[in-house]
């Protein structure tokens, strides 16, 4: 039977996958879709977890709603700032990205 | 035949190899596309557990308006060359592939490891109406709270991307 561990074990690689494109991609984008893919990962494991574990109520699967809704906010947000940025140093590598470094 | 280990495994081949399709392929443009790929195939996994509500959501918000937004934003930034626009770094992404296969496998053994207590399986029948019922009860100022931050987040982001005025 396809228990918690399947679940849990296949979010452990998204994340992974994520996280190796948040530290690998250079174009700011990329490194914003590879947070979509952690924030995924996450949303598989609350609700896998309240399948499994919680056995009581829909407290995982509401949780995960925030995440979505966060989620949106956050995209929202972070490609607003890449346009801006964008705009400035008419590029989207993060290596030419130094404007915070004094 | 063992179908439900066959449609979960088919589930989840199809959600990773998308996912490694986002970080690997060098056109940003079909990264893009793979990442609507692995929304839909999270979006099995959803249904697959039996949270029907949360899977719809999936579809609508990240394969729906996340994904066309993320595609927009890519038509709007396109500079140069389309087949080398999303390229990684040169030695650091060894590095990184090192660190992530490290804590998969951290994470992993770490998993197989623990004694889960599993509970009785939820009654998940008409869950849309006790989310609508968490929603609007317990959890009624998480949910204002997320209407507000939706609302910062659009303005932030209208005045974020108008740039400043040029009088």
């Amino acid at each position: 039977m396809i228990g918690l561990t399947h679940y849990l074990i296949l979010g452990t690689i998204l994340f992974s996958i994520g996280l190796y494109g948040v530290l690998a991609k250079r174009n700011a984008v990329a490194v914003l879709m590879s947070i979509e893919l952690i924030l995924n990962a996450v949303n598989i494991n609350f609700v896998a977890a309240n399948r499994f574990v919680a056995g009581d109520g829909v407290i995982g699967q509401l949780f995960s709603i925030f995440v979505i809704v966060v989620a949106a906010a956050e995209v929202a947000v972070g490609l607003a700032l890449i346009i801006s940025i964008v705009r400035h140093k008419k590029s989207v590598n993060l290596d030419d990205y130094n404007i915070l470094k004094w | 035949m063992n179908w439900p280990y066959i449609i979960f495994y088919v589930l989840a081949a199809v959600t990773i190899i998308a996912a490694l399709g986002v970080v690997a392929l060098p056109n940003i443009v079909h990264s893009a596309l793979c990442l609507v790929l692995t929304f839909v195939g999270v979006a099995g996994i959803y249904f697959y557990l039996g949270a029907d509500f949360i899977g719809l959501v999936q579809i609508l918000a990240y394969a729906g308006a996340i994904s066309v937004l993320i595609i927009f934003a890519i038509m709007l930034l396109l500079s140069r060359e389309v087949s080398e626009s999303n390229p990684s770094h040169g030695r650091g992404k060894w590095k990184a592939a090192i660190f992530a296969e490290l804590f998969a496998f951290l994470i992993i053994l770490s998993i197989y490891f623990t004694s889960w207590t599993h509970g009785i399986a939820p009654d998940w029948t008409d869950s849309i109406g006790k989310i609508a019922y968490m929603l609007m009860g317990d959890y009624v100022i998480a949910f204002e709270v997320a209407a507000v931050l939706l609302l910062g987040a659009v303005i932030g982001a209208i005045i974020l991307a108008r740039g400043e005025d040029k009088r």
